[in-house]
């Protein structure tokens, strides 16, 4: 029988559950690294016991942790990320320039096909690929290096290269995201880059249809259609038909299109879920009642889904990380919450139920498929 | 040129980082003159995984949130290369790396 893996990145540590395909009897292990900030693990699609953990301190720094037994053990490889020739400037929240300073990694992508290979976003906003198992780590740096770098601020939490995906038609596409930067594509295996944010308006900003300077908080493909993007923006939800050449706006009937959290389910290719929340002022679901709202129409039509979810006094976030879809015939979904509950639905969201309800806030919610 | 075998205390972050167990110092051994720069350079080539921990890569700057102290004085702004006391150097005191007590 097929088995679920939910990786779970905390403030305070890093957690695996585990179930068989039923997903009814779960099994928690964890705190791996005990007080330290997990802001996201992920696990290999080549090989699913290979797991890498970005744990972070403002104490201590940045530690890349690697498993090779599915998160059973641990070893630290390299934390080295050295930006690539002079870093230079990009802007501060006033405007003036600062120079690139690395902080953390927001987010690991290993690759499709070997487990060596793992590219890693960052903060001050970089990507780097690591094709020794973390052992070493290079700069792709022809994504700061594109020209609007200079031009690029950061959001209320960080600079950080939060989004990226692989083309799994196309191993030269590649798709990463920033805050507050916008959307990149790269056709060369991330050599050359360029913005795909056409369509974006982002009121907040000088220029609302600006090149660069859009606040993308998070960004999902469907992997048999990779040509079909959709994003949650800082406000709006939007979808791209071109690989991001062209967005538009399907937020539709949502309570609010400010959110963070978004995904794709893997056998139906129109069907989307977000966590609604309320505004950037208040990081809370609209009326205290969490909901998740999916659309089973490629957007614009959209429809709340309630049950086991808290409808009442419920003020916790979604972060742009922390859900995940497993690949089973009823695919699995789950989210994590600011509040530490982590929420598993079996039903492609008809009814939810929390997988453990008193984590330490959740950063990050991954799931392995494991035949 | 002499050896030094200095007594080190760690964080108990870093000593689970580093493997070690217990709540006991570790001992470093410096070749040559102790200074901070080099009882660093010798603690994280026998611990690896410090490196990075304790100064930032690159220009090796002590990390802002730690603080190193010895004989009941704080020498986090002692120059690097400047020799670390006579009694962290001959064993008689430990060289104390503590994180900054704030934040939740």
């Amino acid at each position: 029988m097929s088995q679920v893996r939910v990786l779970v990145g905390t403030k305070k540590g890093a957690f695996v559950l585990a179930a068989d395909g039923k997903r009814e009897n779960w099994q928690v292990s964890g705190p791996h690294f005990g007080g330290w900030e997990i802001y996201h693990l992920k696990g290999s699609p080549a090989d699913p016991n290979r797991i890498y953990a970005s744990q972070s301190s403002s104490w201590f720094g940045q530690i890349v942790q690697r498993s090779d037994d599915g998160g059973a053990t641990w070893n630290p490889v390299n934390n080295k990320f050295a930006y690539e020739g002079t870093p230079g400037t990009h802007q501060w929240y006033d405007g003036t320039p600062h120079p690139w300073e690395f902080k953390r990694v927001w987010h690991f992508e290993p690759s499709l096909t070997d487990p060596d290979s793992v590219y890693a976003g960052i903060e001050d906003a970089a990507l780097f690929q690591s094709k020794d198992g973390g052992i070493s780590w290079t700069e792709l740096s022809g994504l700061r290096g594109h020209g609007t770098g200079p031009e690029w601020q950061p959001g209320a939490g960080g600079m950080c290269l939060h989004t990226v995906i692989l083309d799994p038609e196309d191993a030269n596409r590649i798709y990463i995201a920033i805050s507050a930067a916008g959307a990149f594509r790269s056709d060369d295996a991330g050599q050359s880059w360029k913005p795909i944010n056409r369509g974006l308006y982002s009121k907040y900003i000088p220029n609302p249809t600006a090149e660069v300077g859009h606040c993308v908080h998070h960004i999902a493909m469907h992997p048999t259609r990779p040509g079909v993007l959709f994003m949650q923006k800082h406000w709006d939800v939007m979808r791209s038909d071109d690989a991001g050449d062209n967005w538009r706006d399907i937020s539709g009937n949502l309570p609010t299109d400010f959110g963070f959290a978004i995904d794709v389910h893997p056998h139906e290719s129109e069907t989307l879920f977000v966590v609604p929340i309320k505004s950037d002022s208040e990081h809370y679901p609209p009326e205290g009642k969490l909901r998740v709202y999916r659309s089973r129409s490629g957007g614009e039509e959209w429809e709340p889904l309630t049950r086991g979810l808290p409808q009442e006094n419920c003020y916790v976030n979604v972060l742009r990380d922390a859900m995940a879809i497993d690949r089973l015939d009823d695919c699995g979904v789950y989210f994590g919450t600011t509040g530490g509950q982590v929420y598993a639905s079996t039903n492609s969201g008809d009814s939810w139920s929390p997988i453990v309800r008193d984590l330490p806030a959740v950063l990050s919610v991954e799931v392995q498929t494991i035949p | 040129m002499s050896n030094h075998k200095i007594r080190v205390e760690l964080p108990q972050h870093l000593r689970t980082l580093a493997g070690l167990t217990g709540n006991n110092e570790i001992f470093v051994e410096v070749v040559g003159d102790a200074t901070q720069r080099a009882l660093l350079d010798a603690l994280e080539a026998r611990y690896p995984a410090l490196r990075g921990t304790i100064r930032e890569h690159g220009k090796l700057k002590r990390r802002a949130f730690l603080r190193f102290f010895a004989c009941e004085t704080d020498i986090s702004h002692e120059s690097p290369d400047a020799p670390l006391p006579e009694a962290v150097a001959s064993g008689r005191e430990v060289f104390l790396i503590l994180g900054a007590i704030a934040g939740g």
